[in-house]
């Protein structure tokens, strides 16, 4: 009981903290965010290291339990959301500090709504009922559609409404459907209602509206066409973190639907129509990712065509075929490999807006030359989205194609690899520019040596992810709802 | 047909008509109102809920869910008026269908 | 210690890119320094390992990812034939590459021997790569840190070759990606072994595995420059001299060719290839290959390209020797493998050296040119001869061998092959050579500047004649203990048992 209350502080702190940023201005502001973003992440990283050491954390906020009070919950899946909630929202804070620094009246508005929505993200994780995802859901929401709108431009203001008007269509579908499972089976918490469900017509109904609803805020194909323009226009540290944690936490809670909540329901052919839809969005995201002139938009498709990989594990993890589990830890493995990477990408993208001005690629030639380091940084988090080791999105790809193997569905396997070629082209098509001979009277340029090293640190991590393969899995295990062990390939030999 | 079921399909017919204007209007403000018409359809079928048996006990949860439901519904059409207000001011437009974007 | 030798060899190159990518621009000296002490390091490491490995010491590094997934650095003699290789020639093309990038003034040098000593790292890690697995994770990242390096002078040519090169390179990546996760799903975690080890599944999975070679052939096949699959290769010769020297004639090149050699020799095993039938069609490519590379570069007035073709002729003896059944065809297949870094890396330092000192480029105006530079196309004669197979060159050791094992498996028409190879050889090097000592100089070439004794910058003709040298060596002193064809016989005499 009382070391579970850890669970409140990395959703409490921010909110608080954040709160707290509205009122204050001038120099403190600097430290005070600093403080809040380390207090934050190393909260995060806390409950991930006992939910790691010990097991399944459950805290009922208050003493009050299910049905009436609210229950948190964090296991390893939770965990595993929430070192990377830590890690990436770090690196943007710290990053952030810097990015806003010309402009007071921004940066006054910035930091409370980071916290906002960076406590909503920690909430959406630990959410131990579908209610409570509903809440924090709408918390996210509301706290990145603001964001957009901070970048000031019209482009911005636009999206942010367009996204704001789908994501509230989004959430009341899902509304309806906690309504509906509420009505049929009275009870809200996840695992309670993993036990109760069965399957009827209402099941389904609620299911599907809940999963359409998602659909939406995830930005799975064919929804994803407001993505695109307001992850383009924010700020360049609001774009990673929505293409970063934004669309991982719509993603986590419909793989926390599926997986916990409606195990006893028969999927199959849902999961294949996901599935299909998932490669819609790896072929056309790729595709549009390549024809875009800027760096950002460019950087938001292929969000759009990594959003797709992500959603094939609904039809490859298929708990009837042994080792097909393998692609549930493959799939996480991507997410997270994905939102580091992407976070990267934007803050690199970012940095070259602030540098140059402008990301318009074809005018970026010979930035390799100019700002090396973010270039580097650059690169790296292009070697992870095109899923080249050592990268975690090498290893959750390789994860994904074997499961796609075992289950005899090959065509995955094919998309997953043509969505990799695409990947190449278009991360080349911006590397070749980098690498392009600047024009010899360039004028000589320096990036913010806070805003290099983070991007750069992000890529590393992006990069190296591979090799920390063996923690995140084990994180990752503590109350898995497949079975990461069974799949060991001994039991594959014959 | 019990009580609470009419207030249950009452409640879907309302969100099924705020959901239609959602999608067929082009005007955001309007489309904004459709968005809360959906809204609160969806808390009457939430409500209709806490009956759970005829002459039983009400059901507190829906309540508290309904609540926390209209506090957020509250908050997003604040932020959504807000948005629509600067984006007036920006194009002078209600509609998303304006030309010369870009 | 055992276990973290065969970690210590590839990072010693690891760590030199990293210390290098964070040394200033401007900050020459501590760069040469990184880089030369590093190198010699490395050196010292093999040469350690060789002895070890001689004496039948295990050297095996086990690194476990995920269930079943292990990155497994393992130095087996196969290995240490091509880590050997890598070592030695990657000190003497930092040597190289030094004064190279200093004559010429190019930009980004941070940028060229950062990558530079990564690529060597992911080779090293390449050749003593334990699985598949292992195997592909550093075969792609060879590919991705070459790239900065073929575009490395960012003019539009430079950014053709890097796109091309990708394209071939990455299309060929995909294909192994599909193939090895294929593979593994039918056989679990398996590490190389000697003998193979798919004997248990030949029957049961006949097909499946037949595509799958063809896809592994068809994936390394782009690097190692299979015909019709070679056409990267002289495109990337855009590159500065020391990267088509050490990547395009030996790094990345050979390791297309020794994935062919682990696929046949340690993952399915020289008799399951039989059984399979696949070898005859193998020694068909690499065949056509030969051939083919020498008639284009008959052809081709561009030096370096001249070289890229043969390049890619002369990659496909190696492929050759695996596709004949029995050893001796695998020693001279396998002992190509040296022979054929040494001596290439030989001709492409004479085609930099050219280029830097009289700017030429074509074979055309090489006319004369053994007057004014006389040491370099002496080593550029050496080079040649022994690419022809004139004995007792190293070259000839190779053609032997296989000629020999051609025989013995009842496989005459590549005697004609060899022969067909050779003639070729001879036509398209020797006209080089005659030009180079007998012609009159067409023009008259720039004395050296101010004063300068040497006929170039002491570390560009050092290298060159350095392996010209080796190859001589490794012609004459083939019967040595620790010579490249002993090595190969220990090689092949493992796997095929005694």
């Amino acid at each position: 009981m009382t070391h579970s209350s850890i669970l409140i502080w990395p959703v409490l702190l921010p909110l608080f903290l954040g709160t707290v940023m509205f009122l204050i201005r001038g120099r403190s502001v600097l430290l005070l965010s600093l403080a809040a973003a380390v207090g934050t992440a190393l909260t995060s990283f806390n409950v991930c290291r006992i939910v790691h050491q010990s097991s399944t954390l459950i805290h009922e906020v208050g003493g009050w339990g299910a049905p009436l009070g609210i229950v948190l919950r964090a296991d390893g899946l939770t965990a595993v959301m929430l070192g990377l909630s830590g890690l990436v929202g770090l690196v943007i804070s710290v990053y952030s500090l810097t990015y806003f620094k010309s402009n007071s009246r921004k940066e006054h508005l910035f930091w409370p709504i980071w916290l906002l929505l960076w406590g909503g993200l920690n909430g959406l994780f630990i959410s131990g009922d579908i209610f409570n995802l509903y809440v924090t859901l709408e918390l996210v929401s509301l706290g990145a559609i603001p964001l957009i709108a901070l970048a000031g431009t019209r482009n911005a203001i636009k999206a942010s409404l367009r996204y704001l008007l789908l994501a509230l269509l989004g959430s009341m579908s899902y509304l309806f459907g906690v309504g509906l499972l509420y009505m049929r089976f009275g009870v809200l918490d996840l695992v309670m209602l993993g036990n109760v469900i069965t399957p009827d017509f209402t099941a389904y109904v609620a299911l599907a509206l809940m999963i359409g609803g998602l659909i939406i805020k995830a930005a799975l194909f064919p929804m994803h066409f407001w993505l695109p323009p307001a992850h383009s226009s924010a700020p360049a540290p609001v774009s990673a973190a929505l293409s970063g944690l934004v669309v991982t936490a719509s993603f986590y809670a419909i793989a926390r639907l599926w997986f916990y909540a409606f195990p006893a329901l028969e999927l199959a052919k849902l999961s294949q129509l996901i599935g299909l839809l998932g490669c819609g969005a790896i072929l056309w995201g790729g595709w549009q990712a390549i024809r875009q002139e800027r760096l950002k938009t460019l950087v938001a498709y292929s969000t759009v065509s990594q959003i797709g990989y992500l959603f094939l594990v609904f039809p490859l993890c298929n708990t009837a075929v042994e080792g097909s589990g393998i692609a549930w830890s493959g799939c996480i493995l991507f997410a997270v490999s994905h939102a580091i990477a992407k976070a990267c990408a934007f803050l690199a993208a970012g940095v070259f807006i602030k540098v140059y001005g402008h990301d318009s690629i074809s005018k970026l030639r010979g930035a390799g030359r100019q700002l090396p380091m973010v270039t580097l940084a650059f690169a790296l988090a292009g070697v992870s989205l095109m899923g080249l080791p050592p990268s975690g999105g090498f290893f959750g790809k390789w994860m994904l194609l074997k499961a796609a193997f075992v289950t005899g569905q090959w065509g995955y396997g094919v998309v997953m690899v043509c969505g990799g070629l695409l990947a190449f082209c278009y991360i080349f098509r911006v590397l070749e520019q980098f690498m392009t001979a600047p024009d010899e009277n360039a004028p000589k340029v320096k990036a913010p040596a806070v805003m290099t090293y983070s991007v750069l640190l992000l890529a590393v991590a992006a990069v190296s992810l591979g090799f920390f393969t063996p923690v995140l899995l084990s994180v990752l295990g503590v109350d898995s709802p497949v079975s990461l062990v069974s799949f060991a390939p001994e039991a594959l030999l014959p | 047909m019990s009580t609470s079921l009419i207030y249950a399909l009452t409640g879907i017919v309302i969100a099924g008509l705020g959901l239609f204007h959602y999608l067929s209007q082009r005007n955001i403000l309007r489309k904004i109102l459709a968005g809360n018409f959906i809204g609160t359809g969806i808390f009457l079928f939430l409500v209709s809920s806490a009956a759970r048996q005829v002459d039983g006990p009400i059901d507190p949860v829906p309540h508290a869910l309904v609540l926390t439901g209209i506090v957020v519904a509250v908050s997003a059409t604040a932020l959504l008026l807000a948005l629509v207000c600067r984006y007036h001011d920006e194009t002078g437009s209600l509609t998303f269908d304006e030309e010369n974007d870009e | 210690m055992n276990a973290w030798l065969p970690v210590l060899i590839p990072a010693t190159s690891l760590i030199a890119a990293l210390i290098i990518f964070f040394i200033k621009e401007e900050n020459r000296g501590l760069r040469t320094f990184v880089n030369l002490t590093l190198a010699s390091l490395k050196v010292l490491l093999v040469a350690f390992l060789v002895v070890g490995v001689s004496q039948n010491k295990d050297y095996r590094f086990t690194l476990a990812l995920f269930y079943g997934f292990e990155l497994v650095l393992h130095a087996d003699a196969l290995s240490l034939l091509f880590v050997g290789l890598s070592a030695l020639l990657w000190l003497v093309t930092t040597i190289y590459a030094i004064g190279y990038l200093d004559v010429s003034q190019e930009h980004d040098k941070r940028r060229f021997f950062g990558f530079f000593s990564l690529c060597v790292s992911a080779t090293t890690s390449i050749a003593l790569a334990g699985n598949l697995f292992t195997f592909l994770v550093f075969y792609e990242l060879l590919t991705i840190a070459t790239y900065p390096l073929v575009a490395h002078r960012g003019g539009p040519d430079a950014i053709k070759a890097g796109r091309v090169y990708l394209l071939y390179t990455l299309g060929g990546g995909a294909l192994l990606l599909v193939a090895i996760v294929w593979l593994k799903s039918i056989v679990g975690a398996a590490n190389f072994a000697t003998g193979g080890m798919l004997i248990p599944f030949v029957v049961s999975h006949q097909t499946e595995l037949t595509i799958i070679f063809t896809m592994l052939i068809v994936g390394f096949g782009v690097k190692a420059a299979l015909v019709p699959l070679h056409g990267w290769l002289p495109v990337a010769m855009v590159a500065p001299a020391p990267v088509s020297a050490l990547l395009h004639a030996v790094a990345v090149v050979n390791a297309g060719a020794f994935g062919i050699i682990r696929i046949v020799y340690d993952v399915y095993g020289p008799d399951v290839c039989t059984q399979l039938g696949v070898r005859p069609w193998l020694a068909a490519a690499a065949a056509f290959t030969i051939i083919y590379g020498s008639v284009r570069a008959l052809r081709q007035d561009d030096f370096k390209r001249r070289l890229a073709y043969s390049t890619v002729s002369q990659l496909s003896y190696i492929i050759l020797g695996t596709a004949i059944i029995g050893p001796l065809a695998t020693i001279g297949g396998l002992v190509h493998l040296f022979h054929q870094g040494i001596m290439k890396i030989t001709m492409f330092f004479v085609a930099g050296n050219l280029a830097e000192e009289l700017h030429i480029k074509k074979v055309s105006q090489m006319n004369g040119i053994g007057r004014r530079m006389p040491i370099t196309m002496a080593a550029f004669s050496i080079a040649a001869c022994a690419m022809i197979g004139i004995p007792p060159m190293a070259g000839f050791i190779s053609k032997w061998h296989l000629g020999l094992g051609a025989i013995v498996a009842g496989q005459e028409w590549v005697v004609v092959v060899l022969l067909g190879s050779t003639i070729l050889n001879a036509a398209y090097f020797l006209p080089i050579v005659y030009r180079a000592w007998f012609k009159e100089p067409d023009v008259a070439f720039d004395p050296p500047p101010n004063g300068r004794k040497l006929e170039i910058h002491p570390y560009l003709l050092i290298p060159p004649l350095f392996t010209a040298l080796c190859v001589i060596a490794a012609g004459i002193f083939a019967g040595m203990p620790f010579s490249p064809l002993e090595w190969t016989k220990l090689i092949t005499l493992k796997e095929y048992g005694p």
